[in-house]
């Protein structure tokens, strides 16, 4: 019988393609991700067919399953200001510290009372908080009214920024429209919550006369589009 | 490189003629490769792929205090009820009681499947959606601008042919339900739709029909 001659040199691989590859992916991610932001709780959107980005200058509002409401603005100058006149209305002072915090935080539930100590908190006890029984978010029912202060101080506040923002943009383009730069209003509901804890906080928003709400909502395929 | 290490590692030759040692040209890959790939997972782990969609959907405004606007007839309109589990409507005008020529509302059950509410809605609303299809063409060759189009696609979405929708919530209604019944008025191009409160006398209807 011929005996098989194995080849003397050591099994190697060539890992060459697979380290392109492998860099290529990383530069790829590095480049399109936007990271995942903390939310305090965790969401799940239903879906529709809208295609439609969700705009940069928002005033958003959550709403869990558990009907606890969370209220999020973007923009820093828009949240310090935000804040501060916040404070003063409720009579509470915040420290530098706090301030801080606020700003790098996103969402956010509480009651004014307990602002300062939700601040202090850091990002994994306020997702804990949560669970924690007899947690109430922040008081949007008629007795006490803290999102309608949120909501109505916020659009003032993000109606300032996005004017002057425009302002800014009209130096270097002469088209822009100046309600792409106007605060929208974002609903964030969980799938499976009553619509009544969301009619709730759409009932705050047409006290104050805005009616044009945004669903977040995860895209699904359109039955009807022609490909 | 990924290879089986080998013994001795060849220098001497058999003469006994030192010669320089012979330096491999390859470099060890694999701590790059275990770093590519921890990046890799990182951001794959951190990363949202698309940012989120938004449907936008006005509400009506609320009417002033002390001003109440008597109700307008609306052509063409349908009513649906949403509830936990179920979706049920009924088409025009809310009878409470049989009056005149008009008999008692009855509540009509259908459900989300492709054969309820969506051939429901595409049905009555078949003037929008031809009319739409006839715009597009248009748009797509060319003979009408952009601008003129998005006109004249809210006008018929908003005429008398054009079904128009209302949308009513028992106290048991998820907001999955809610959005996915706003989601087939979107495939359907309704124009209007209008989320209001339901009445007392639904509410009953409702419980019978349930029961």
């Amino acid at each position: 019988m011929p005996k098989i001659k194995m080849p003397k040199s050591a099994p190697s691989i060539d890992m060459t393609p697979m380290v392109d590859l492998a860099f290529l992916l990383v530069t790829f991610f590095m480049l399109t991700a936007n990271f995942r932001s903390t939310e305090p709780v965790q969401v799940d959107t239903p879906s529709s067919i809208s295609e439609t980005i969700i705009p940069k200058n928002v005033i958003m509002v959550t709403v869990d399953k558990g009907g606890h409401v969370f209220f999020n603005i973007t923009g820093a100058e828009s949240r310090q200001d935000l804040l501060e006149q916040m404070g003063a209305k409720y009579k509470i002072a915040f420290t530098k510290e706090q301030k801080e915090n606020f700003l790098k935080m996103t969402s956010f539930g509480c009651s004014m009372r307990d602002m300062p100590a939700y601040l202090d908190m850091s990002a994994e006890d306020r997702q804990q908080l949560v669970e924690k029984e007899g947690y109430v978010g922040i008081p949007a029912d008629t007795t006490r009214n803290e999102l309608k202060d949120w909501i109505s101080l916020g659009n003032s506040v993000a109606m300032q920024f996005g004017k002057i923002s425009y302002e800014e943009a009209l130096t270097t383009d002469k088209n822009a429209i100046a309600d792409d730069f106007k605060p929208k209003f974002i609903l964030k509901v969980d799938s499976k919550a009553v619509y009544v804890y969301a009619k709730n906080v759409i009932d705050i928003f047409r006290d104050l006369n805005l009616n044009n709400l945004n669903f977040v909502t995860n895209l699904e395929a359109n039955p009807n589009a022609t490909q | 490189m990924a290879e089986i290490a080998e013994g001795g590692g060849g220098g001497h030759a058999k003469n006994g003629k030192k010669r320089a040692k012979k330096q491999s040209t390859r470099i060890d890959m694999t701590p790059m490769v275990d770093l590519a790939f921890l990046l890799l997972t990182f951001f794959i782990m951190t990363s949202t792929f698309s940012k989120a969609k938004v449907m936008s959907l006005v509400y009506p405004a609320k009417p002033e205090e002390g001003k109440n606007d008597p109700p307008q007839e609306i052509f063409n309109a349908v009513t649906f009820i949403v509830t936990e589990d179920k979706l049920f409507y009924y088409e025009g005008q809310y009878y409470p009681e049989a009056t005149g020529d008009k008999p008692k509302t009855q509540l009509i059950e259908t459900d989300f499947g492709p054969n309820g509410v969506r051939k429901l809605l595409a049905d009555g609303n078949k003037s929008v959606i031809e009319g739409k299809a006839k715009l597009d063409e248009e748009l797509a060759k060319g003979q009408i601008a952009d601008t003129t189009y998005k006109q004249r696609l809210i006008k018929l979405k908003k005429s008398n042919d054009a079904l128009k929708v209302l949308i009513k919530t028992d106290e048991k209604a998820t907001c999955r339900n809610f959005i996915d019944l706003i989601d087939e008025l979107k495939i359907a191009n309704i124009g209007v739709i209008a989320p209001v409160d339901i009445m007392q006398s639904e509410l009953d209807l409702l419980k019978a029909k349930t029961k």
